[in-house]
């Protein structure tokens, strides 16, 4: 299936307006999306210092939002994410504080307040079983906390590493090996060797390895895992890749090569990358813009390459903060959090 | 605690007689006039104290007319600013200001960058990152003593 054959466009399906301040983040609920009986959901987190979950309506299609979580952080929630089960939503704020809430169907309740990092949190993951969170903080810091029984969270490893603060952080999708990525301009790999929970940096990825050459705000990895891109305020995206077949087999520690760089395509600092189940990278930018890129699938001599699918300019009235593919089969919806305090829902679509 | 003024004798420059502004012939009052560099330097100039002295930065000469770059057209603006002094602490306060300014007299439509004017500072590249990561400037500015101290220099002047 060669995409770039296609006259495909990036068509807006709805503008979901509410929040009061810019939308820092967007996250899809990963059951929801395909299990029966529940509706698609949306998290989206912003600078008026709460979290709104959207809900799509089985009958007419469009979005609602359902509830607000409100009075609980006091500052901007920077990042919010779902943990694989989607019960749990755990947020992220400039309060310093993690917040874990439970969703009850209708309802959501603060279960938890993760607190110990000494400034602004800016990022938090789930592992792949949703036994481990991991949040990072401008104290440049990555904190491991280990998920309880009866609602009890237990800081694991306080990681230190960094020279500057911290810009996310994210769980490999396969393994437990959990990635951060800084303005110190490096993205950091953390590993457990005897999976004993005693992580170290196993690798630094930075301009001695092709690494970035500013702040690096994103990271995102392909369904196989064995691939994963990185944005920066360089204004690159960078494509990595690792033989994690051999970790999966016990061999110890596969180190992360880079593949390629995507340079040219953006003139304002990319805050967002999102790589798709099937293969689509999608950027969000401070230019407004929405950039879609697959692979050239044309091996050269110098390796594997991207092609940019399509810009969608002015996708939003300012700066776009985060892109995220909705993790539902065959559909190829998009979520995008902007400045401008919208989320908007796109759909990828064939050109009548 | 630094008791005394970073700089406790700062160079006062006259202030530069305005240009006036010729008629515009344009008759259409809905058209919207282009925002061009005179107009951000007003904004910036005639409001922004400096936080140590009751100047505006224009007498100090910590912007000029020249240390606006504006393209209406693609919305973009660059704000160079040069401290009085090469290891001046107020530096990251002085770009807060300047930036908030323009954040609250701009459309929303406009990308602002903020930078030292090259050479003019011993950690130009610190500073000029730091004043460009809107993460860092949002967070800055939930601070109760940072807005305290950016709205202290950004209070209307009294002419």
């Amino acid at each position: 299936m060669d995409l770039m054959e296609k006259n495909l466009e990036l068509l807006e399906v709805q503008k979901l307006e509410g929040h009061t301040d810019r939308v820092w983040n967007v996250s899809w609920n990963p059951v929801s999306a395909h299990a029966d009986g529940s509706l698609p959901l949306l998290a989206s987190c912003s600078g008026d210092s709460t979290v709104r979950i959207w809900e799509q309506s089985s009958l007419s299609h469009s979005w609602t939002c359902k509830t607000v979580l409100e009075e609980s952080h006091t500052r901007t929630v920077r990042s919010c994410a779902w943990s694989p089960s989607g019960k749990l939503l755990a947020t992220a704020s400039f309060d310093g504080t993690t917040g874990i809430w439970e969703n009850y169907g209708s309802e959501f309740e603060l279960i938890s307040t993760l607190e110990g990092h000494e400034n602004e949190v800016k990022s938090v993951s789930w592992n792949a079983s949703g036994s481990f969170l991991a949040t990072c903080s401008r104290d440049k810091s990555v904190w491991i906390w280990e998920v309880l029984e009866g609602n009890e969270y237990d800081c694991a490893s306080v990681l230190n590493g960094h020279t500057q603060d911290v810009k996310m952080v994210q769980w490999h999708p396969t393994m437990d090996v959990l990635f951060s990525c800084s303005y110190d301009n490096t993205i950091k790999v953390w590993w457990s060797e005897d999976d004993d929970g005693d992580y170290q940096c196993a690798q630094t990825l930075d301009v001695s390895n092709n690494g970035h050459s500013s702040t690096v705000w994103s990271i995102s990895f392909n369904a196989a895992g064995d691939k994963m891109v990185t944005c920066s305020d360089d204004l690159t995206l960078k494509i990595w890749a690792a033989d994690i077949a051999g970790m999966h087999s016990g061999e110890g520690y596969a180190p992360w090569t880079h593949l390629c760089t995507l340079s040219g395509y953006h003139d304002r600092t990319i805050y967002s990358a999102h790589w798709s189940r099937d293969d689509i990278i999608a950027s969000g930018a401070g230019d407004d813009a929405i950039r879609l890129f697959v692979d050239s699938q044309h091996d050269s001599v110098d390796g594997p390459s991207y092609n940019l699918l399509l810009t969608k300019k002015k996708a939003h009235e300012m700066d776009i903060n985060s892109v995220q593919w909705s993790p539902g089969e065959g559909n190829r919806l998009l979520a995008s959090a902007s400045d401008d305090g919208m989320v908007k829902i796109w759909q990828l679509a064939t050109n009548p | 605690m630094v008791t005394g003024l970073i700089n406790e004798n700062p160079i006062i420059y006259p202030k530069k007689e305005r240009r006036v502004r010729t008629d515009s012939s344009n008759t259409d009052e809905l058209a919207a006039e282009p925002i061009d560099q005179l107009e951000i330097f007003d904004i910036l100039s005639l409001d922004i104290k400096d936080p140590e002295h009751p100047y505006s930065l224009e007498e100090l000469k910590v912007i000029t007319e020249d240390s606006v770059e504006v393209d209406d057209e693609t919305s973009h603006v660059r704000v160079t600013f040069t401290p009085t002094m090469e290891h001046c602490s107020m530096a990251t306060i002085i770009g807060l200001c300047v930036r908030v300014k323009l954040m609250r007299s701009l459309p929303p439509r406009y990308k602002i960058d903020i930078r030292v004017a090259p050479g003019s500072h011993a950690t130009e590249d610190a500073l000029n990152k730091q004043l460009n990561d809107k993460e860092r400037v949002a967070a800055a500015l939930e601070n109760p003593n940072l807005v305290e101290m950016v709205d202290e220099c950004l209070l209307p002047s009294d002419e």
